[in-house]
């Protein structure tokens, strides 16, 4: 575990807290049942910006509370443990990065506000197939007076469904660009897309939409923004993912525990024992990892690509084992609907494909490290 | 010169072969060529074909839908050989067999060895016509991989057994006619109380109730038996002999499943055509993610060698002997199953992991049920921990601690 001040320890524990007592599983199978495209519960999402939590990254001149990546981070994994359904880290985490990064103090003032309060949802719209490639990004902004118009189909964009705000990369003939798109913009088409995770994660489509000279963030060549971006995007989705793996861990632990074959409670079985040490083993290296990539944001270092890479990598690879584990050691009642195995390993692997797979971070961990 | 035709095994054979080919070409309707539904013969029939009731008819009367079963109880009476060649001039024609479901898999081996002559003439042939759905009754809430722990009650009432508990993934209950049960008959002996019944699914007292699985399916049921009265001829076996009769019907049904990685054989594009299509290539050809080939590689060759294997352990019993390596298909069977769905998803990315409407293809969709539904391989009919157990205790002679 990191080592938290007052505010961290403060936040988490009321994170903690929260998550349990008004957002347990049990929240996520009414969204579930529910299933409406949006894939949240609004009033959850109302009680969490209430607490601030939309507003952790966000400096106090634009309403947040400026506590940073680890403290934003910290929420997600304890709201990931309940697989708490809100848009808290594509709005408040990813869509953020981007304004915070690269906008214009004009930017910054007319959307970080309203972020900050939940009013408005933001969501980043990058990739346009159904594996993480911004290699392969293909929408245009052209040119138009002093404005843009901009067209494009973006692939299960997180929250698209609700979102009020894109952030949508696009090629500008310089490179790739960053833009500011109001979701009310006309020429913009949402469908919905039904998945295991029950979630939101809508096609969007861009259809000659205009944009004023004003929606772009930083540069035409914004080849390096984005990857910024992504990257804080990427280490608030392994925060939610450790919290996964805690939270799945422990209930398989607390099983093993109380149920009993052949006379004997399961975890007396050594078999088991050490099938749980490994994960514990597995998710003890994930913590430092996760962590260790926001606190490289929050510090600015020069190692933050790196430490985010080898975050994501391990976090797919160490939930992809527990989720898989948690199904196998439950056994068959695992794999009914009735128990919540099946939504832990069904969210884990839209988050596993989340801006980059493991085998994709692998990859890019070589390259940055020069071979 | 006849008779000496007649004796040589091959013209026989030949001979057979004439026979099966002709009345294939008189029974098997062209209508049905790719048409074969494996779920038929659990959940019945969806709509009356009247082309498949004639094919299963026809093949049930036949027997050739258990083609090496006793022809006195409606089996084929095929040898080995015979059976072979029937089934390879079905593949000619596109013929697919519409008898099967768990009396063919797993009961009717079983009454074979252990039942009455009365019970074998009136259970066989009905399996055999694909008349009859059976269902297995085993697993209990507390009696998993410890099936012998099970409480379901069966007590004898002088001229009948009344039976009282509650079963677990009752595979195709819902649907199933009747049911083969491992009920408690003595509550003193762990696995010598146990017996065998069979026992009508319409009788008073049972209640099925199918349980929604995560890949959004409900193939089993919970029974429950309140008051169940089953008539005595009803026990197969001896009374407290049925660990003995029910362990002998899970090696077919461990058999059966192992066939899993039949699954990774074969059928449909392979896991690298279906990686070049999302994922592309590099300039030599080659599946751009290199990590993602390596474990398709890795894959791949494991399949080929499970295989190999169960080839070989087929080679070894058909001679005769029982084979070591038998004890290891049904761990390997599942996780190259398993592996194949996992891989499958990896490389389809966000397009493998719909759950159903606009956005996705058949085959996309069909990958994402069908790797939630694979978990269940490893878990049922023993799991992967329980299999282990067996090869390092029964094997090995790797013994507890205690």
């Amino acid at each position: 575990m990191a080592v938290l001040n007052e505010e961290q320890t403060m936040l988490r524990d009321m994170a903690r807290e929260w998550s349990k007592n008004e957002s347990p599983v049990s929240a996520f199978r009414k969204v579930r049942d529910a299933g409406e495209a949006i894939g949240f519960d609004p009033a959850a999402f109302a009680a969490q910006a209430e607490m601030g939590w939309t507003g952790v990254i966000i400096p106090e001149a634009y309403g947040g509370s400026d506590f940073g990546y680890l403290s934003l981070g910290l929420v997600l994994e304890e709201t990931g443990r309940t697989l708490t359904a809100s848009p808290l880290g594509a709005t408040a985490l990813a869509a953020t990065s981007a304004l915070l990064l690269g906008g214009s103090e004009a930017q910054k003032e007319a959307w970080l506000p309203k972020i900050a309060t939940g009013e408005t949802i933001a969501a980043l719209a990058v990739d346009e197939g159904p594996r993480h490639d911004p290699s392969k990004i293909e929408a245009k902004a052209e040119k138009s007076g002093d404005g843009w118009v901009l067209s494009g189909e973006k692939a299960f964009v997180a929250e698209g469904d609700s979102a009020h705000l894109f952030i949508v990369a696009a090629q500008t003939g310089e490179g790739v660009g960053l833009f500011v798109v109001p979701g009310d913009a006309a020429g913009i088409t949402r469908k919905s897309r039904n998945m295991v995770d029950a979630r939101s994660h809508a096609a969007v489509s861009f259809d000659g939409v205009t944009l004023g000279g004003d929606a772009l963030i930083g540069s035409a060549d914004g080849a390096d923004l984005l990857d910024q971006v992504l990257d804080r995007a990427r280490a608030g989705v392994a925060a939610e993912m450790l919290g996964m793996a805690v939270q799945a861990f422990e209930d398989t632990l607390a099983y093993l525990k109380t149920r009993e074959q052949f006379g004997e409670i399961l975890s007396r079985f050594q078999a088991l024992q050490h099938r749980m040490a490994v994960q514990f083993t597995q998710i003890e290296l994930m913590r430092s990892a996760v962590e260790g990539a926001l606190e490289a944001i929050d510090a600015g270092r020069d190692d933050i690509a790196e430490l985010v890479s080898l975050s994501k990598a391990t976090a797919c690879d160490t939930l992809h084992l527990v989720s898989r584990e948690m199904i196998q050691l439950h056994g068959g009642i695992g794999m009914t609907d009735e128990h919540h195995a099946g939504f832990y390993i069904k969210r884990a692997r839209i988050l596993e494909n989340a801006w980059g797979n493991a085998s994709f971070h692998r990859e890019r961990y070589a390259r940055l490290r020069g071979y | 010169m006849a008779t000496i035709e007649l004796t040589n095994p091959a013209d026989a054979l030949e001979a057979f072969r004439k026979e099966a080919a002709a009345w294939l070409a008189e029974n098997f309707p062209k209508t049905l060529v790719g048409k074969e539904n494996v779920l038929a013969t659990v959940e019945g029939e969806a709509k009356a074909d009247p082309d498949a009731k004639a094919w299963k008819k026809a093949m049930g009367e036949k027997g050739w839908g258990t083609p090496t079963w006793p022809k006195e109880y409606g089996g084929g009476g095929l040898s080995f050989k015979e059976a072979r060649v029937l089934q390879e001039e079905m593949g000619k024609v596109g013929a697919w067999n519409p008898i099967g479901g768990m009396g063919v898999m797993m009961l009717g081996p079983t009454l074979l060895e252990f039942a009455s002559e009365e019970q074998k003439k009136r259970h066989i042939p009905l399996i055999c016509r694909g008349e009859i759905r059976w269902c297995q009754g085993y697993s209990e809430p507390g009696a998993g991989s410890d099936l012998a722990s099970l409480q379901t009650k069966c007590e004898d009432k002088g001229d009948h057994y009344l039976i009282n508990g509650q079963k677990t993934w009752t595979s195709g209950g819902q649907w199933a006619d009747w049911c083969f049960a491992l009920v408690r008959t003595d509550t003193s002996k762990k696995h010598e109380g146990i017996s065998f019944i069979l026992l009508d699914m319409k009788t008073p007292g049972v209640e099925v109730k199918p349980i929604r699985m995560i890949s959004g399916t409900s193939p089993f049921c919970e029974t429950f038996f309140t008051d169940v009265k089953v008539p005595k001829e009803n026990l197969v076996g001896e009374l407290g002999q049925g660990w003995t009769i029910g362990k002998r019907l899970l090696q077919h049904e461990r058999t059966n499943l192992s066939g899993g990685g039949s699954m990774s054989r074969g059928q449909g594009p392979s896991l690298s055509d279906i990686a070049k299509h999302y994922v592309g290539v590099d300039s030599e050809g080659r599946i751009a993610d290199a990590e993602l080939r390596t474990k398709i590689i890795k894959h791949e060759m494991e399949a080929k060698a499970f295989g190999l294997t169960a080839r070989r352990v087929m080679a070894e019993s058909k001679s005769g002997g029982v084979s070591l390596a038998s004890s290891i298909l049904k761990n390997v069977g599942a996780r190259i199953t398993q592996e194949r769905a996992e891989l499958t998803l990896e490389i389809m990315g966000m397009n493998g992991l719909g759950w159903e409407g606009d956005g996705f293809n058949a085959a996309e969709l069909g990958a994402t049920r069908g790797w939630l539904w694979g978990k269940a391989v490893s878990i049922y009919g023993g799991t992967t921990e329980i299999q282990n157990n067996v090869v390092a205790k029964r094997i090995l002679g790797m013994l507890d601690h205690q």
